[in-house]
């Protein structure tokens, strides 16, 4: 025997992969009772904003945060066909070298006038803008006070920095000023909210809660990603719409949702904030958006500030669909509509994943949510609307859901 | 407060969330022998946080695997607070 030969691992089969196999399982266990899978769904064919051909079938979306239906909207298609033509397709750069082409001031700037901030910044994604921006501002010895159900990219963004990272429960006033009265004289604090949840579709109590951490001395950053277009007066928010937006000094949002396209950005009016722009590792060290996506995103932008038909249009569908589904039995995630966001509750993920697959049978499809993504281990199924959505179809949306539900015995 | 007390005040607080009513020791693991989910452990420390006018941070949570690494972590915390 050589004593220097190759030390072999004992072969019982476990390696780095092993970590996977509870969640393995769960999809092995998911599958086997023969539903269609609910995470690699295939749409050969999008019609339009609402409507697809999925797995063969003709199909009504309504789960793709669509909200403003600006995906097919002709001016944003010719403005992202014509800077495909005029300067080609893609920046093969950083913003802070070769990657900034006049579509990417363009598109800051229709974001500052979309908002009325001093300062716009533009990442290849929202989940970079938020990995970027607090991993960034906050550093060693300082604090981030968040709601325990904020979204991965935050939590991730905490991960990335070095600061105490302190989690408080989900739209609790009084729990996130317990912690703020906690944390050490003299530690800077950033407080992170949402101003709409995307699991459960509910709004935050940014008023009262942006007041508390502003008489702690905390800087507050609001993701807006699931309310940009669509809520406050100018669709800038639930920070508008409550009244906050001149208090809070980042909003992080997003072109994947009601923008239509893909990318993330933050605005702000703080006097330093274009510093970023080095000091920001996600922000610098990726490839810029390509040019067709920015020009379809300004373009887009510019056409949400005077959306506010369809805004009404939306809430309409909303409510109607809230109220319908309520009305049925089917048990929801708020008492009453909040956002475009309605979450229906399943008893558990066999069900759920079984209730999604008869919805799809019959034409419509909704995003199965299933833990550990969800607030309480719950198993959901968000139905996200889109102003596009005429009346009829969210009738029909309704008469799918009945014809399903009865089908699977949750109503 | 002593570890002691620190000690008998957690041993008050853990009562509820101890749903198989074992034994506790210092060895005792929260995510093994009590079997916490993540919702457990916010629901938990939250108790704690308020029972001792503290913060336990995430990053602190991360360190904590034990009973008797939480007792020696809040007595360490409420002494210097």
């Amino acid at each position: 025997m050589q004593d220097n030969a190759p030390v072999s691992r004992e072969s019982d089969g476990k390696d780095l992969f092993s970590k996977f196999d509870p969640i393995i399982k769960m999809r092995e266990d998911l599958l086997s009772s023969g539903v269609e899978d609910p995470f690699n769904l295939v749409m050969e064919q999008v019609l339009s904003p609402t409507r697809a051909i999925c797995n063969g079938r003709e199909t009504i979306l309504l789960g793709t945060y669509n909200y403003m239906g600006m995906t097919f909207d002709p001016d944003v298609v010719d403005a992202g066909k014509q800077a495909l033509s005029d300067f080609g397709t893609g920046t093969t750069g950083s913003r802070v070298l070769n990657g900034t082409y006049q579509g990417h001031k363009d598109v800051e700037d229709a974001l500052k006038e979309f908002y009325a901030m001093d300062h716009a910044m533009v990442f290849s994604t929202g989940y970079q803008a938020n990995l970027g921006i607090i991993s960034t501002i906050a550093g060693k010895g300082d604090y981030i006070v968040l709601d325990i159900d904020s979204h991965a990219s935050i939590y991730d963004g905490c991960k990335m920095g070095d600061a105490e990272i302190v989690p408080f429960k989900h739209n609790d006033i009084e729990a996130m000023e317990k912690r703020l009265k906690r944390i050490p004289e003299g530690a800077g604090i950033l407080v992170v909210l949402e101003g709409v949840y995307s699991m459960l579709g509910d709004v935050a109590p940014l008023k009262e809660m942006v007041a508390i951490a502003k008489r702690h001395g905390a800087m507050v950053l609001v993701d807006e990603a699931h309310s940009m277009g669509f809520i406050g007066e100018n669709g800038r928010g639930v920070v508008e719409a409550q009244g906050v937006i001149d208090e809070v000094d980042f909003i992080i949002g997003t072109f994947s949702k009601s923008v239509g396209t893909v990318g993330g950005f933050c605005v702000s009016n703080h006097p330093k904030f274009e510093i970023m722009r080095l000091v920001c590792r996600p922000y610098t060290f990726t490839a810029s958006l390509p040019p067709s996506v920015v020009a379809t995103a300004a373009t887009s932008i510019r056409k949400l500030m005077h959306g506010s038909d369809k805004r009404a249009h939306l809430w309409e569908n909303s409510k109607r669909l809230h109220a319908g589904l309520k009305a049925l039995g089917f048990k929801l995630g708020t008492e009453t509509a909040e956002s475009a966001i309605i979450a229906v509750i399943m008893p558990d993920l066999g069900q759920g994943a079984a209730m999604w697959e008869a919805l799809l049978k019959e034409g419509l499809y909704v995003n199965l949510a299933r833990p550990p993504a969800t607030p309480g281990n719950m198993t959901l199924l968000r139905c996200s609307l889109c102003a596009e959505h005429t009346t009829e179809e969210v009738k029909t949306i309704l008469d799918i859901f009945e014809a399903a539900g009865k089908k699977v015995g949750i109503i | 407060m002593d570890r002691a007390a620190v000690d008998a005040r957690i041993r008050e607080l853990i009562e509820p969330f101890n749903k198989k009513g074992i034994t506790i020791t210092e060895d005792t693991s929260f995510a093994n022998d009590l079997e916490f989910d993540s919702l457990t452990v916010m629901d938990f420390v939250a108790e704690i946080e308020d029972a001792f006018d503290i913060i336990i941070s995430m990053n602190q949570q991360a360190e904590i695997e034990r009973y008797g690494q939480l007792v020696d972590a809040v007595h360490k915390m409420q002494a210097a607070s």
